[in-house]
């Protein structure tokens, strides 16, 4: 796309970020997150910046990297030879049709070719591919954070186990919209250390397992940068993985329909330089959810 | 065999409006529907302003809307949904379908096959009815309170177990709108294999008439799991059954009270069993329709027309096994996924079949650029690529960053938008000569065609920038995120195309017009074309033939070696 | 009337060795096979996928108090319902109306004794102990899958209905006629009591 038409694009974007944009309150519905800091990234009409480490991430791209190319190259020759006809085979005076069926030898090996293509794309990477994104998850050797990312209308909430690493039980009849949005049960020695934010974060190099479900309708988790899409469906926790391999801020969006403000249902994902600088976010936000928490006492 | 005696008797509204006559149910199923996807394809020019530029005022009508859907004339999120859901399913359920199967089939496959009318004409007119009274209770859906169905043409639950009075609409709509499909696919299959004239065995058949046969068995078998999603959806909302609802949902807060343990997948699998050999009916006439147009302007047999026959019955076979590509990202494992991206990529070959024999039907041919054949020919590279950027949704791997995204947008709506839409216009332009006995202008038609082409392609290419961009489908306003606020200028792009391509049909509805009745009057066969329809009166009576059609060779003998003319109609007896 | 016109109305066709109004009838019957095996996939989906204890959980035999002996009884109701019908058509096309008609009042009267079995002996007590819809995913499905299938019975009837009194005079027009829509009522009551000939185990004795 020219850049013309992208700085046009731009400018309005800009007016219309300052110009704000008002999603009304309903009843208790979770706000979204108002990210107030900067997006780490180059944006436009390419794939967004690559920011995994995950090896899955790097394949799908290269997958569709593949096929774009070969699409281009099919749609190329297959073109050619429609606008050749189009020419050498106009009606004019003194050029007759012939009926006789042309013999398309050529157009077979073609078809077979792109069927055995096709194939070796299904079987050689894109089959391995989702063998790894769903079979490796990471093991308790390479001592993965897990967080429990938990839709609802029209936010995300991501659940930290603390440093017991063990996650609180939750159930709907604790729930208090204001103080405890997932239901963590305030008698459970394991929720004591829990945190619930609206933003994801994690450190560089550590990998990650997130397991995703929902509290009302059916969400999808997803973060473009990480290649990343998993469908957030209440009554199922499915897990996902990844690793990030650069420090940044991004956003994460949501990908199904999920009511009047799923347009607006983005998360901040906070990627730290290291493990530390994560503990002391972890910390700085314990403290503050309590400080609240006890404030509303 | 025509019987004016019973005609001259007959009131008005038995006459045009509840007749049982193919013709004039076709011209009904056909006016209706183009209606309606006038009004859908609105629907969509309003939702665009709002891509375009969020929050701002919708200029001219924005003051017409009411507070509750828009108010300061600016869109709300809601009202914003419900044009996007009811967009999907009026184009699909209430326009394309019922004009390629229920207009062009209802009218043109028995001329085409020597038929006197349908198998069941009592049944075609209340197939009809049916449909109408469908579609008027979609419509109404506007108006109820909470405003019209706002899930998606999909309506998932649980969001569309919650959703406010207008989802219900859209399933007593819906029961309707399946309900006419199942009836007509009855009568078009009946009819085909039973009322073809003497001689027309069926690989005598033009393509057209296989592509309404598979469309009709699709119908068929596919439409009744959607019907019986539908009551259980109608339940779970007025019975407060729990057959799409988990246990534990908490809804703004408040604790769902039902009785739980559904499963929101079972919706899912439902309706895509249904929605996936739904695109093939709204493809296949297409293609049929393209077919007979382009052997008609090439003066030359199709390439290759035993090998589009099967593969358009290898294809509706196929189509019942892909279904759950449409839910990769569900949480779904190895097995099942590999299964539907084995299903899906083989499914990819029918369908190049028939795109490459229609594209090889062009070489050696005398190419007639006619406004049916200049509609015909640019479906076949829009075609080429809608089915090819299908490949990377197909493959769960390269799905992951393309699902729900502007990418598949691009995607079906390149099949659908400048495919069928295509292929109606080609056929409508085609056959207009038969329906009235006057053709539609020239000059007006050239008009509408590059301009449709040139702006629809400003519409839709975009989009799969947008889709590798990462921006998500079904956003009120993109420009929340940074990767989408990025690529803005492309949507602004869009919203430009859709607006041009809305006043690029002006030509077109002036032609129609004008053309039923000031229309150039021209003979049975303007074209010079070889399947009966032509030979029948322009237009046919009840009855439809004069002499009762006999037919001697097959459906495309053009240009046939030592012939004085280079074409040789289906049921001319053959020279002494 | 184009009617007139349309061959195979009566006289079956080379191909399908039916006359259209049956082959129609076939083709319709398909689409219902893949309706009701639409809900019998939603039943088997949702039984092996509900939790095992909990609210959620599926009712036992006893928890779910249906009768077998009653379904059981039903069951042989329609199909001797499926007997009287074959026999009226079969009366039909001896050309003895009289017989045909009096079968044909004996299917509508079982039809009658199932329906009112159905919703006295069962739906009413149900509803009367708090066995609604929304008691569970399995009564949700009891009562629906049944419900439609009740539905498709009351189709029936209207049809044999009117086959008995008004649409009666069309044996006398054409009596082959009469006696092919008889032959298509007849297909359409089969499969409405094949339907339940499976609705019955997997809803009564799967528990």
């Amino acid at each position: 796309m020219s850049g013309a038409v992208l700085a046009r694009g731009l400018l309005v974007a800009a007016v219309v970020a300052v110009l704000g944009i008002a999603s009304p309150a309903l009843a208790q519905d979770a706000k979204a997150a108002d990210i107030s800091v900067e997006i780490d990234g180059d944006y436009g009409p390419h794939m967004p910046p690559a920011v995994y480490a995950h090896d899955y991430a790097r394949k799908g791209d290269l997958l569709i990297e593949i096929l774009h190319y070969f699409m281009l190259l099919l749609f190329g020759g297959w073109g050619i030879f429609f606008v050749y006809c189009l020419f050498r085979f106009r009606q004019r005076p003194g050029h007759q049709a012939h009926s006789a069926p042309v013999k398309a030898s050529v157009s077979k090996w073609l078809e077979i070719g792109v069927a055995v293509f096709e194939g070796a794309l299904l079987i050689g990477l894109s089959i391995p591919v989702w063998a790894e994104v769903k079979n490796q998850l990471p093991t308790e050797e390479e001592n993965p954070m897990r967080v429990r990312v938990v839709a609802e209308q029209f936010a995300w909430n991501f659940h930290y186990s603390g440093p017991d690493g063990i996650f609180g039980k939750a159930a709907p009849q604790h729930i208090d919209m204001a103080t405890n949005v997932l239901g963590i049960d305030p008698d459970d020695p394991n929720g004591q250390d829990d945190l619930t934010s609206g933003e994801l974060h994690f450190p560089v190099g550590r990998k990650v397992i997130a397991e995703i479900t929902s509290k009302d309708v059916i969400h999808s988790f997803s973060v473009q940068v990480l290649r990343v899409k998993q469908d957030a469906i209440p009554g199922m926790r499915i897990p996902v993985w990844f690793e990030a391999a650069k420090a940044g801020n991004y956003e994460v969006a949501c990908a199904q329909l999920c009511g009047n403000n799923h347009y607006s249902m983005k998360a901040l994902m906070a990627i730290h330089e290291t493990q530390a600088e994560f503990d002391s976010w972890f910390e700085t936000a314990y403290e503050e959810a309590n400080a609240e928490f006890e404030e509303l006492d | 065999m025509s019987d004016d005696h019973h005609h001259a008797e007959m009131s008005y509204w038995r006459k045009y409006v509840f007749s049982i006559d193919h013709k004039v149910i076709g011209i009904q199923y056909a006016v209706t529907g183009l209606c309606f996807l006038f009004f859908g394809f609105c629907l969509m020019m309003l939702m665009r302003w709002q891509l375009a530029y969020p929050g701002r005022e919708i200029p001219l009508i924005g003051k017409l809307l009411s507070e509750s859907i828009a108010p300061g004339g600016v869109m709300l999120p809601e009202f914003y949904n419900a044009l996007g859901a009811m967009h999907g399913t009026i184009m699909v359920f209430m326009g394309v379908v019922p004009i390629v199967v229920g207009g062009f089939g209802n009218y043109v496959m028995p001329l085409q096959i020597g038929a006197p009318d349908m198998a069941f004409p009592k049944l075609n007119m209340a197939s009809y009815w049916v449909f109408f009274v469908g579609g008027v209770v979609m419509l109404i859906s506007f108006f109820v309170p909470g405003g019209a169905a706002n899930s998606g043409w999909t309506s998932y639950p649980p969001l569309s177990n919650i959703a406010t009075a207008g989802q219900t609409a859209w399933l007593c709509g819906m029961v309707c709108l399946i309900t006419s499909s199942l009836l007509g696919s009855v009568n078009f299959i009946v009819t085909i294999v039973h009322l073809r004239a003497k001689g027309l065995t069926m690989f005598r058949l033009p393509f057209f008439v296989w592509a309404q046969l598979v469309t009709s068995f699709l119908l068929l078998l596919a439409f009744p799991p959607l019907e019986a999603a539908g009551i259980l959806q109608l339940m779970d909302r007025l019975a407060d059954t729990s057959f799409f609802m988990p246990e534990g949902l908490v809804i703004s807060g408040e604790i769902k009270q039902v009785a739980g343990g559904g499963s929101p997948l079972l919706w899912q699998h439902l309706f895509w069993f249904l929605a996936h050999p739904e695109v093939y009916v709204l493809i296949l006439p297409g293609m049929g329709m393209v077919a007979e147009v382009i052997a008609n302007n090439t003066r030359k047999p199709l390439w290759g027309y035993r090998a589009m026959v099967y593969s358009t019955i290898f294809l509706g076979f196929m189509s019942f096994i892909v279904w759950a590509h449409h839910m990769f990202m569900t949480g779904m494992g190895t097995n099942i996924s590999a299964f539907f991206a084995t299903t899906t990529m083989i499914i990819s070959i029918p369908s190049v079949i028939i795109l490459t024999a229609l594209v090889i039907s062009l070489y050696n041919g005398a190419i007639r650029f006619t406004v049916p054949m200049l509609f015909a020919l640019a479906f076949l590279p829009m075609f080429a690529i809608g089915g090819l950027t299908g490949l990377p949704l197909g493959l769960p791997a390269s799905d992951i960053h393309l699902h729900d995204t502007y990418y598949v947008i691009g995607h079906f709506h390149y099949v659908v938008a400048p495919g069928t839409i295509f292929a109606i216009f080609a056929g409508i332009y085609y056959w207009f000569p038969k329906a009235t006995g006057r053709c539609m202008d020239v000059a007006l038609g050239k008009l509408h065609f590059f301009l449709s082409f040139i702006f629809i392609n400003i519409v839709f290419a975009p989009m799969f920038w947008q889709g590798l961009a990462g921006v998500s489908r079904r956003l009120y306003d993109q420009t929340v995120y940074a990767h989408g606020e990025a690529v803005q200028g492309l949507t602004i792009m869009s919203s430009w195309g859709a607006w041009l391509l809305g006043l690029a049909q002006v030509p077109f509805f002036i032609n129609f017009f004008i053309s039923i009745r000031w229309g150039k009057k021209v003979t049975d066969n303007p074209w010079d074309a070889t399947t009966l329809e032509w030979s029948a009166p322009s237009p046919p009576p009840h009855g439809n033939f004069t002499v009762e059609p006999v037919v001697y060779r097959g459906p495309y003998e053009y240009s046939v070696p030592g012939a004085d003319k280079d074409f040789f109609p289906q049921s001319a007896a053959a020279e002494a | 009337m184009t009617t007139n016109l349309l061959p195979y109305t009566v006289k079956p066709h080379p191909i399908t060795e039916m006359y259209s109004g049956k082959f129609g009838m076939w083709l319709f019957l398909a689409s219902e096979v893949m309706l009701f095996g639409a809900l019998f996939s939603a039943f088997i989906l949702l039984k092996v996928t509900a939790p095992m204890e909990g609210a959620a959980a599926w009712p036992t035999h006893e928890e779910a108090h249906l009768s077998w002996k009653i379904g059981a009884f039903n069951t042989l109701v329609l199909i001797l319902s499926s007997v009287t019908m074959v026999f009226a058509w079969a009366a039909l096309k001896g050309g003895d109306l009289a017989k045909g008609k009096k079968y044909l009042a004996a299917t509508l009267v079982l039809a009658i004794v199932f329906l009112v079995v159905k919703i006295l002996m069962e739906y009413i007590p149900h509803i009367n102990h708090g066995y609604v819809p929304s008691t569970s995913v399995f009564f949700g499905l009891y009562y629906t899958m049944t419900g439609l299938h009740g539905l498709h019975i009351v189709g029936g009837i209207v049809v044999i209905g009117y086959f008995l009194g008004p649409g009666a005079a069309l044996y006398h027009e054409n009596p082959e006629y009469y006696t092919n829509r008889i032959e298509c009522t007849g297909l359409y009551w089969h499969f409405v009591d094949l339907v339940w000939i499976f609705l019955f185990p997997t809803i009564y004795l799967m528990n």
